[in-house]
């Protein structure tokens, strides 16, 4: 049986529009192999859901450099999760404080990676937690 | 010929001898690293010589203080007469918050005011908008109204200090909010002094905060241009800006190409919009540059950008005021540079960048705190940062002389070659159309995202050094006290907002804000309207909807 | 609900269901199918079997051109027009994969972004993975699911090179080409068959220098080529500044009336049953090459034995056609294929 191929989206909720570490990050995954979904910046939580349940992606990367993560990247776990698409795993990056790791954490989000992570690293992570629904 | 034959003559036979020393010695030692290169790339020589500079004309090239091409500055005394303004980049939570920290800044020896406006400010969102959820107050101080600014600027003497506000959709409403506040302070038009950011070209390019498509967005820069000539003269109605081209990760070179090409794009399109003639305007544009960690293509790029933009304006514009000539910029250090990784070695090269900003001969500079890369700066992180500063001023005897830097064979050829490049950049726009007809074909876009995708990739293998990050990294942690900002800035503006909006005299606003409908239809100036209608307590939002009603919502086309 | 029917949890649920779902309209279950057929898994062609009866219903418009001609925000705007027909719309937005890293960059959503919340609309992004025509592997695949969940009009954004062989004809009703002028290869690109293929032709981008030009040649060349009394005359929409909207709008609608009266004119003439019929004759030849050429092909790589084969064939011991009969032989007597 042919190996499936990981499909991932990455976007920018909230208003904040520097896109130059989700750009990269778009690339690198295309580079890995993944097929990538980039929706770009000033997504709305809704949006991002709506999105990653149209293209069926087995992860969603979270990008937001202005503070606003506390508030947005739970909502959008909590988005997946009323329509019954908790199974997407949600990740985190940015500029998000270690004191707000753990309640993120609770909140759904399964991996942080703050500026610093290697992209390696982040792709490693995405191959070894995402199953792709064999 | 810069330097007399006799002078060639010893350097090329000493050189010559040298380079045979020099084959000797990495024979049986070679260089402990394969290339040596600047953060952006560009190869360095190992030893630059008299003959690097050969083809260089003194009184064409390089000259005097306050003479054209004004490399070596703009003013004749240098920082002797004045250093550069301390002016420390700040805003957080709320008006009074900001306030307080502005207040703080003054009394430690900041020289002038620069403004961070939060997300929702800057796109153009009400605190109490959808959009704004989660964003309030939390990268900056959130404006809705005259009322929030008024309380931003209490206790700050209007006519004496200057104020930067770093503001690119928006910029004409809040704008409109400090000429009105200075109104009600009693302080005349014609002596309030600063700068407005109001730069769309480089959100288009980079920074990506959007509002309205390439020609309105540059209209209203251009009202603002008209408005600041006629009525507030001290006032800086644009700072074009390479900060954020760079940190969305160009190179040095692109930052300084694509910066002036929008310099030239704003001044050919006030032309042609608004029949002014070039040295009614051009004294009053100034520009903003990055300064990131490699200290001497920072400081060459600074004096290349002076000497280019003076030949611009002389030659492709015909500029005769000698201040049309000048370049005045602000610079900040790198932002991209710092790492949340033992966060303590940012002090170390804040200083290093407020040095390389200093030797380019700024005119004004912000120097980060150790803690921005994880959050608003603490009091003490903030206070470091403009200590650096003074220390340098007061320490350093870096403002003893003028452009000390200028005549190293090393610095000028630098400057030489990335004056030379970013020609290239220019000359290839001018080609494709121009910068608005450049950014529609993604081409700046493209060439940024390229260099951004090679410089991580140099990082991830190990090409290019990040101390504490891919190289020297600890398990240790050295942590930072954090500054939070509390919902509760988002909650208690939303109130205000409310309360605002039933006290407020709405037929006023409704009636200004149809005005400014009409004169943007028009093509009328707009600041007059703008600052009638926040008088009358409209909010920001309300009037960023009515340029999203007339000229229409820019869509991201989404290149990579 | 919007299980798929194998969830990561491995759990299986009846097939029944799922394409109960699809045909319902689930976008999850629908996204979930097209993907285990990009992805080959044997149990996603059963249940494309069963989605089939369904299917053949919608109205399917391609539109290609060149990278950059503004393909997908002409989707966005037609999209636009066809929600306020009230027509539910399925869009496939087809971009390269690598030829390197296997993977994609997928962005033509950001351009579609308006509608991302609109539940009648449902676009899904698709790789091409190695296909050469300009869509992917599983895009007919993909167009059949979008079919049988009802959508009316489906949209298929292809990559146009515009000089190979482009598999769109096989699959859309309409065919829209999208020229850019200044683009340097719109007349190449004319003499090199975009011609047959398009049936309404747009000048994107009219404001820019040449559009003029463009459109003159366009029309000199169309004149040029026979027409027969049927045939129809592919009309030119020229668009210009995306952000005049009132202009904008009524370009957009003149777009919709082409493709609509285009759509009309296929039934009148014919020409539509002859085209499904063709696209029948594609869709059988395509699985007969599935069912029986690559089961083939795959148990010779398996077993080795293609490359030896390859090897005596590079010295001349025997030759390619020899070869193929005897495996056709073999294999066609033997019934069995896999």
């Amino acid at each position: 049986m042919p190996e499936r191929k990981i499909r991932v989206m990455v976007a920018k909720p909230g208003l904040d529009g520097h896109d130059r570490g989700a750009r990269i990050l778009a690339r690198c995954f295309r580079d890995a192999g993944f097929e990538v979904i980039y929706t770009g910046c000033h997504q709305t939580p809704e949006q991002v859901a709506a999105a990653a349940i149209q293209e069926d992606v087995d992860l969603v990367g979270l990008s937001c450099l202005s503070g606003a993560h506390r508030i947005l990247f739970p909502r959008v776990v909590e988005l997946l999760r009323e329509k019954n698409a908790s199974d997407i795993a949600v990740i985190g990056g940015g500029i998000i404080p270690e004191q707000d790791f753990q309640m993120l954490y609770d909140a759904g989000i399964q991996a942080i990676f703050t500026p610093g992570a290697s992209l390696d690293s982040i792709v490693d992570w995405i191959r070894t937690h995402v199953r792709t629904g064999n | 010929m810069y330097f007399s034959d006799e002078t060639h003559k010893a350097s090329r036979k000493l050189t010559q001898q040298w380079q045979a020393n020099v084959r000797n010695a990495v024979t049986a030692k070679p260089d402990w690293k394969k290339r040596f290169s600047t953060v952006s790339d560009l190869d360095i020589q190992r030893l630059y010589t008299p003959e690097d500079l050969q083809n260089m004309d003194f009184a064409r090239d390089i000259g005097a203080p306050g003479e054209f091409p004004y490399l070596r500055g703009n003013q004749v005394t240098g920082y002797r007469g004045q250093p550069w303004t301390f002016r420390m980049f700040s805003g957080m939570g709320s008006a009074e918050d900001t306030n307080r920290r502005w207040h703080l800044l003054l009394r430690e020896g900041q020289t002038g005011l620069s403004t961070a406006f939060d997300f929702p400010t800057l796109m153009g969102y009400d605190s109490d908008s959808p959009k704004a959820l989660g964003e309030v107050g939390k990268c900056g101080v959130a404006i809705d109204t005259l009322e929030d600014f008024l309380a931003l600027i209490d206790g700050i003497p209007l006519d004496q200090v200057t104020t930067s506000m770093t503001i690119n959709p928006p910029a004409t409403v809040l704008w409109a909010m400090y000429c009105a506040a200075a109104e009600i302070k009693g302080v005349p038009l014609n002596q309030i002094g600063g700068t407005i950011q109001n730069d769309m070209l480089k959100e288009f390019i980079a920074q990506k905060t959007f509002m309205c498509p390439p020609e309105p967005s540059v209209k209203l820069i251009s009202d603002t241009v008209e408005f600041g000539a006629k009525y507030v003269p001290r006032w800086n109605p644009i700072s074009i800006s390479g900060y954020h081209i760079r940190e969305a990760g160009s190179t040095a070179v692109q930052e300084l190409a694509f910066t002036l090409r929008d310099g030239i794009e704003y001044v050919e399109d006030i032309l042609r919009r608004k029949k002014m003639n070039v040295d009614d305007f051009a004294p009053r544009l100034s520009f903003f540059f990055n300064a990131h960690i490699d200290l001497f293509e920072e400081i060459c790029k600074l004096r290349a950008a002076r000497r280019i933009w003076a030949r611009v304006m002389r030659d492709r514009f015909g500029a005769k005021n000698p201040r049309s000539l000048w370049m005045r910029f602000h610079v900040q250090t790198a932002g991209c540079s710092l790492t949340a990784q033992q966060p303590y070695n940012n002090v170390v090269r804040t200083t290093i960048e407020a040095l390389a900003a200093v030797l380019g001969g700024t005119q004004s500079l912000h120097t980060n705190s150790l803690d921005e890369v994880l959050c608003l700066p603490s009091e003490h992180a903030v206070e470091i940062a403009l200590r650096t500063q003074q220390i340098l001023a007061e320490e350093t005897g870096v403002v003893n002389t003028i452009d000390p830097l200028a005549g190293s064979y090393f610095v000028e050829s630098l400057t030489n070659e990335m004056e030379k490049k970013a020609w290239e950049y220019i000359e290839k726009i001018d080609a494709m159309g121009g910068m608005i007809a450049a950014i529609e074909r993604g081409y700046p876009q493209m060439e940024i995202a390229d260099a951004a995708y090679a410089f991580q990739r140099q990082i991830e293998a190990g090409e290019k050094i990040m101390v504490g990050v891919n190289k020297y990294a600890t398990e240790a942690r050295h942590p930072v006290p954090l500054v939070e900002i509390d919902e509760k800035v988002g909650e208690e503006q939303v109130r205000r907002l409310k309360d605002l909006r039933r006290r407020r005299d709405n037929r006023a606003v409704s009636q200004s804000l149809a005005d400014l409908r009409a004169a943007c239809k028009n093509g009328e100036n707009v600041m007059p309207h703008c600052i009638t209608a926040v008088k009358n307590l409209a909010t920001e939002q309300e009037i960023c909807d009515v340029y999203r009603e007339v000229y229409g919502e820019y869509q991201d086309p989404g290149l990579f | 609900m919007s299980e798929p029917e194998t969830d990561r949890r491995g759990k299986h649920h009846d097939m029944t269901q799922t394409t109960q779902k699809i045909c319902a309209g689930d976008v999850r279950s629908a996204s979930r199918l097209i993907r285990d057929l990009e992805d080959k898994r044997p149990e996603a062609r059963r249940r494309l079997r069963q989605l089939f009866p369904h299917t053949g219903r919608s109205f399917i418009i391609g539109i290609t051109g060149s990278p950059g001609a503004g393909k997908s925000t002409l989707a966005d705007a037609l999209i636009g027009e066809l929600r306020k027909q009230n027509k539910t719309v399925g869009v496939l937005a087809v971009d390269p994969s690598s030829p390197f890293s296997g993977g994609a960059l997928l962005g033509d959503r950001v351009r579609m972004l308006r509608h991302a919340e609109d539940p009648d609309v449902f676009i899904r992004s698709l790789a091409t993975r190695g296909a050469l025509g300009g869509l992917a592997r599983a895009a007919g695949d993909a167009i059949h699911v979008m079919e049988a969940m009802g959508k009316d009009v489906i949209l298929v954004e292809t990559v146009g090179i515009g000089q190979q062989e482009l598999d769109i004809i096989h699959h859309a009703h309409s065919i829209i080409v999208v020229l850019v002028p200044g683009m340097g290869d719109e007349i190449q690109t004319m003499k090199a068959g975009i011609m047959e293929i398009a049936d309404v032709f747009v000048i994107n981008k009219a404001d820019r220098p040449g559009a003029k030009q463009l459109r003159t040649e366009l029309t000199a060349l169309l004149n040029a080529s026979p027409h027969g009394p049927r045939d129809w005359v592919p009309p030119i929409v020229s668009i210009g500044n995306l952000y005049e909207p009132e202009i904008f709008a009524k370009k957009t609608a003149e777009l919709m009336d082409a493709v609509t009266k285009h759509h009309a004119h296929l039934i009148v003439s014919g020409q539509f049953a002859e085209r499904a019929e063709r696209k029948a004759v594609m869709e059988i030849t395509d699985a007969l090459s599935a069912c029986i050429l690559e089961p083939v092909l795959e148990r010779l790589i398996a077993n080795g034995e293609l490359k030896k084969i390859a090897q005596k064939i590079q010295t001349r011991e025997t030759d390619p056609f020899t070869e193929a009969e005897a495996i056709a032989r073999r294999f066609l007597k033997t019934g069995e294929t896999s």
